[in-house]
């Protein structure tokens, strides 16, 4: 259809921090298309200059209320890298779980209070909670529960404080880790519900192939630790991630782009699921089965399947590592002490993809320098081929089904505008 | 607003980690509750309806570019009742460790020096408190919002009473929850000089208090500066313990 469209979504609601829309179609073809990030940048890489080492997860944490253990877990891991610490089994344990908390509450979080409302043709979960009660509040009970977990390990979920380098400074009693043991086990029928009807929901079927980046782990579904991978076979030696992931400025966003040596990849739960199916539990190998989800998967709104197939596993896995905890007896452990200093990394899968910490760090313990590669970033060029490719398919629809489609794409990546605008330097200081 | 209307309640965002807003949405139990005393009108992080249309106004995150002190100024005139929500709107917060460089090189370190003259995205001007642009009704303190708080004050505020404001330092806290004295234990905390109603959380998760609900009124600064050293810190360490939440003076017009 030859048609004329010009379309400004201002400050996209349902996603975390402040993004636009603005899609200029003239005679059927796409003059204008971009995802603009207004989101104030921040300027981490300033703040971090010059602190000691055991503040930097504490501020980098800051970077984003919804993924804060995911930042202080890839900071305690380049702190760590840096300065050559090993932390003891009940600390990495205690990590694990906190982790999977946090990717429960972020993928239920999303699941539920921004997209199934979309699904259910209402604006938020307020009206949700009286068209479709029961979701509702099988969301916020999910949703509590994966706040206690973090809560249990970590003193909060939002910015969690025990979490330090060397290792957990907080250790939780026997009886509340069994309570939450308990907990998850029930869990699983809210699970089921909710993919019951994310199946029946029918999420748009539109597909393009691309590059998924992911970690991969020898011995688990890699959440906290792995080493990079790439789905078109190629292994990411991790100290040399930044030249297999070019940012670039561009000039519509306060988030730099990324790409890979080959172009446009996507990063987060879809990729995961794609590059690391093998590893999931057995719950979670099972909804996969349900969700009738043919891999590769290209479709980018499936990434809200392959969100809730991580709800499965993160319970089981959460399960599987507080049994380990109640096994070992947890105990109040001395930190791990640093053996030296220099160049750290750490990499793990945040809820929304890869993402990646990099410190300086002197012989006094001052950071001197950092880098923090932020999953949205890594999106945002993906989300932009998609919408390219997505928006000619809805063009003899109305102009307001058209936006809420095109708003339905860009909320299925579930970007972190607050995070990729976070902001961090990729020159050190000399 | 009526008397028999709910009183609609807005939620805006400036430069933050938005944690304050999710610290909201994280009242998982009392939420449906809630929800049947006010109507919530405006929360972009959670719903696509939006309205102009408010009496009370929860504000996060600090004030860092131009566009926003517009936007406030907007908010301000509408709402009746402002209150600053956590940490970067009450004080400034971490935001304002960047505002010691100039805003030129803290824009070129990070895009480039191309990018930092003329893209308008990266605007940036020292960040600041929510009430360096505004009047403020009332503060919420925290990096981010204590959840128990935040419950306690929207009951205040729709009972039409005033909202009680913890004026007791971090260590009241401290004493009620049983810790040991972190320079007891060999660390170094900002606790005597710091507003409470945290619970001290900080210490009893293990670590020590980061100063991040600012100070507590007429604090001894000077006297603490001295504790600190005389428990081994430099005058350059203690001076960036307190610069942490404290870059824009806690609250101070900046």
């Amino acid at each position: 259809m030859k048609r004329d469209l010009n379309i400004k979504i201002r400050e996209i609601t349902r996603v975390e921090g402040h993004g636009n829309i603005v899609i200029d179609v003239k005679k059927g073809e796409i003059k204008d298309l971009k995802l603009e990030i207004i989101e104030s940048p921040r300027f981490f890489e300033m703040m971090l200059r010059g602190r000691r080492y055991d503040e930097a997860q504490h501020i980098m944490a800051r970077i984003c209320g919804i993924c804060a253990v995911s930042h202080t877990s890839a900071s305690l891991r380049a702190i760590e890298d840096a300065m050559d610490i090993r932390i003891s089994r009940q600390a990495a344990l205690l990590r694990k779980l906190a982790f999977d908390g946090e990717m429960l509450q972020s993928h239920i979080l999303h699941i539920f209070f921004l997209v199934l409302p979309d699904l259910a043709g209402v604006g938020s979960i307020v009206p949700l909670l009286a068209s479709h009660p029961e979701m509702a509040r099988t969301g916020l009970e999910l949703k509590r529960l994966a706040n206690e977990i973090c809560e249990t390990v970590g003193g909060r979920h939002i910015h969690p404080i025990s979490l330090f380098p060397g290792g957990v400074v907080f250790t939780p009693k026997p009886a509340d880790l069994k309570k939450l043991r308990g907990e998850l086990e029930a869990s699983f029928t809210g699970l089921e519900a909710a993919l019951e009807f994310l199946v029946n929901a029918k999420l748009p079927d539109f597909s393009l192939e691309r590059e998924f980046i992911s970690l991969k782990s020898k011995g688990e579904y890699a959440f906290y630790s792995g080493e990079p991978v790439s789905s078109l076979g190629k292994e990411i030696d991790p100290g040399c991630f930044t030249e297999e992931i070019k940012e670039y400025v561009v000039e519509h966003s306060s988030a730099k782009h990324a790409r890979s040596s080959k172009g446009t990849y996507m990063v987060g739960a879809l990729a995961r699921v794609n590059n690391n199916r093998r590893q999931l539990g057995p719950r979670a190998k099972g909804a996969l089965r349900a969700s009738g989800m043919k891999l590769p998967c290209y479709n980018p709104f499936m990434n809200n399947m392959a969100q809730l197939i991580e709800c499965f596993h993160a319970a089981e896995e959460a399960i599987g590592l507080i049994d380990e905890l109640l096994d070992l007896g947890p105990k109040t452990e001395p930190l791990a002490k640093p053996k030296g200093h220099g160049r750290g990394v750490g990499i793990v899968e945040a809820p929304r993809g890869t993402l990646y910490h990099e410190y300086e760090i002197n012989k006094e313990g001052i950071i001197e320098g950092s880098v923090c590669i932020i999953p949205t970033a890594q999106n945002l060029r993906s989300i932009e081929d998609d919408l390219r490719a997505f928006v000619p398919m809805l063009l003899d629809r109305p102009k307001a089904e058209i936006a809420r489609g095109v708003e339905t794409l860009v909320r299925a990546y579930d970007p972190c505008i607050s995070c990729s605008a976070h902001i961090m330097d990729v020159s050190f200081m000399e | 607003m009526g008397p028999q209307e709910k009183p609609r309640v807005a939620f805006f965002s400036f430069t933050c980690c938005e944690g304050c807003q999710l610290m909201v949405l994280s009242c998982e139990k009392e939420l449906p509750d809630i929800l049947k005393h006010i109507k919530i009108v405006n929360f972009r992080e959670a719903m696509s309806e939006k309205s102009d249309d408010y009496d009370i106004a929860f504000v996060e995150g600090s004030i860092s570019r131009r566009d926003e002190i517009k936007k406030l100024k907007k908010v301000r005139k509408q709402a009746r009742v402002v209150v600053a929500l956590g940490t970067c709107s009450s004080t400034g917060g971490l935001n304002c460790l960047k505002n010691r460089y100039p805003m030129e090189e803290v824009k070129e370190a990070v895009y480039g020096k191309r990018a930092a003259l003329s893209y308008k995205p990266i605007d940036t001007i020292p960040a600041r408190p929510i009430d360096a642009v505004v009047e403020v009704d009332y503060y919420l303190h925290g990096c981010p919002i204590s959840k128990k708080e935040f419950l306690s004050f929207l009951t205040a505020l729709l009972m039409g009473k005033k909202p009680d404001t913890v004026n007791h330092p971090v260590c009241v806290d401290c004493k009620m929850a049983g810790n040991i004295c972190v320079f007891e234990k060999g660390g170094h905390c900002l606790g005597p000089v710091t507003r409470g109603g945290c619970d001290a959380i900080c210490v009893t998760y293990g670590t020590w208090c980061w100063g991040c609900r600012g100070p507590v009124d007429n604090p001894n600064i000077d006297s603490h500066r001295e504790t600190l050293e005389r428990y081994g810190l430099t005058a350059e360490d203690v001076a960036k313990k307190f610069a942490l939440y404290g870059e824009c003076g806690g609250g101070r017009k900046c």
